[in-house]
């Protein structure tokens, strides 16, 4: 279909009213959309309704216990934001491993979470931080907002829950307690503008030698960014010891069943899985 | 027959209108209808770097940049770097360490650099190598032009 109408709304509320009359296309960075309709991945819908002025999706700021990050926040944003820098550190990271500078500086969150590559760099920490995204829509005269654990949000490649009237407004992330430790590592054959092979993020509240209220987040070896629930009972609230780091890797490499691709088979993915979350525990323990 | 749409925005200091097919790059923009061709079309999907512009200020792949989405932005192509210092020297800088061989990848590593510089006038060597992580060059294998950012670096007065 062609596109009919252009639209670039500057509040919320403009936005959602836009989309519930459905069939709207959404602009944020544009540094997956343009390559989806080049590649024909993606076909325009009547109305292209670029996001980027909308005032009430940007910026990253603290609200009570709460991080908010506007879904227009760049990459770059992430990256350079003290408060994610301080809070949320395994994000930051993986900000840092993100594409390159010129994408990063386009590249949005919302815009990330809302494409659902299995090997988005931001989702795996961001599980991690236990984050939900807040979605809005305009039904009638007045505004809707749900929020949803980042857990379910994520249905399959470049799918989500979100509804066709839904705009995801902002991620919203808990502020972590005291002694909270967050890891997170992506593997690729180079830094820069690589998609993952696997990614890993890991995170809990360290007590003595213990790490408590895990989490464990993966990234390419699903359709989906995963939860590993049988890792995390495995690693929860136990000593680190050499013994429990191997029955941890064993686990996580026992849990996924990852796919071959051009990046790399399942077996090599299994075995990046156990030797990385190895090395990511290792370095918690002696942290 | 697509959609055109009005837009108006700076392009290097001046103020410019253009009507574009709204599914338009910023970088077809640029090279096709406004003529200014010193920006490259290389891969066309934000790999390689060679389409680099400044929007606002920021570095940004043009071929992934909508030419809608430059309404009522500041943009600056490798043609409007001429007036500024930190740009002159890394010119200069690709001159005196012979960093340039085809030069298809120059003007997005000229943009690149002079960015990553105004940003961080102090960068490290390995700050520079991250910094031209999205730019692609065939022909040099980098050093040259790793040691020609550096020059420029080293050519300005050290800043705090």
């Amino acid at each position: 279909m062609t596109i009919e109408r252009y639209v670039a709304p500057e509040t919320l509320e403009e936005a959602a009213a836009i989309l519930s009359q459905g069939g709207a296309t959404i602009l944020a960075g544009g540094t997956d959309l343009m390559p989806q309709v080049h590649s024909g991945k993606l076909k325009f819908k009547s109305v292209l309704m670029n996001i980027r002025r909308v005032g009430e999706l940007q910026g990253i700021s603290m609200q009570g216990g709460m991080i908010r990050i506007g879904a227009l926040a760049t990459v770059t944003d992430l990256l350079t934001s003290n408060v994610v820098r301080e809070k949320l550190p395994a994000l930051t990271e993986a900000a840092d491993q993100f594409a390159s500078d010129q994408i990063r500086n386009a590249a949005t969150v919302g815009g990330s979470l809302c494409n659902a590559s299995p090997a988005g760099d931001v989702a795996p920490p961001l599980l991690v931080y236990n984050a939900e995204v807040e979605l809005v829509c305009k039904p009638d005269s007045g505004m809707k907002v749900r929020t949803l654990p980042l857990a379910e949000f994520f249905t399959g490649p470049g799918r989500t829950r979100m509804e066709p009237n839904e705009l995801l407004a902002a991620v919203r992330v808990p502020v972590p307690k005291a002694g909270y430790v967050a890891r997170f590592v992506k593997f690729g054959t180079r830094p820069a503008l690589d998609i993952a092979t696997i990614s890993i993020a890991i995170g809990g509240v360290k007590k003595g030698r213990a790490l408590h209220e895990v989490r464990v987040a993966l990234g390419a070896v699903a359709p989906v960014p995963l939860r590993a629930a049988l890792t995390e009972a495995v690693l929860e609230g136990k000593a680190l010891d050499a013994g429990l780091i191997d029955q941890v890797a064993a686990a996580a490499r026992d849990e996924i069943k990852p796919i071959s691709d051009v990046r790399a088979s399942a077996w090599y993915r299994q075995e990046l899985v156990h030797n990385i979350v190895k090395r990511m525990l290792t370095d918690v323990a002696q942290g | 027959m697509s959609l055109k749409v009005d837009i108006s925005f700076k392009l290097n200091g001046v103020a410019r209108s253009a009507t574009v097919p709204v599914e338009t790059s910023a970088l077809e923009m640029l090279r096709d209808a406004l003529g200014f061709t010193g920006t490259k079309y290389g891969c066309g999907e934000g790999e390689c770097g060679a389409c680099t512009i400044l929007v606002d200020g920021a570095s940004l792949n043009s071929c992934l940049l909508f030419a809608v989405d430059c309404n009522g932005r500041d943009v600056v192509t490798i043609e409007g770097l001429d007036a500024e210092p930190k740009a002159e020297a890394v010119k200069k800088g690709f001159v005196d360490k012979w960093a340039v061989q085809c030069g298809f990848c120059t003007p997005g590593m000229v943009v690149q650099a002079t960015h990553l510089l105004n940003q961080n006038p102090n960068a490290t060597d390995a700050q520079i190598r991250r910094g031209i992580e999205g730019n692609l060059c065939r022909c040099t294998g980098y050093v040259k032009i790793v040691e020609a950012i550096a020059a420029a670096r080293d050519a300005a007065p050290r800043e705090a």
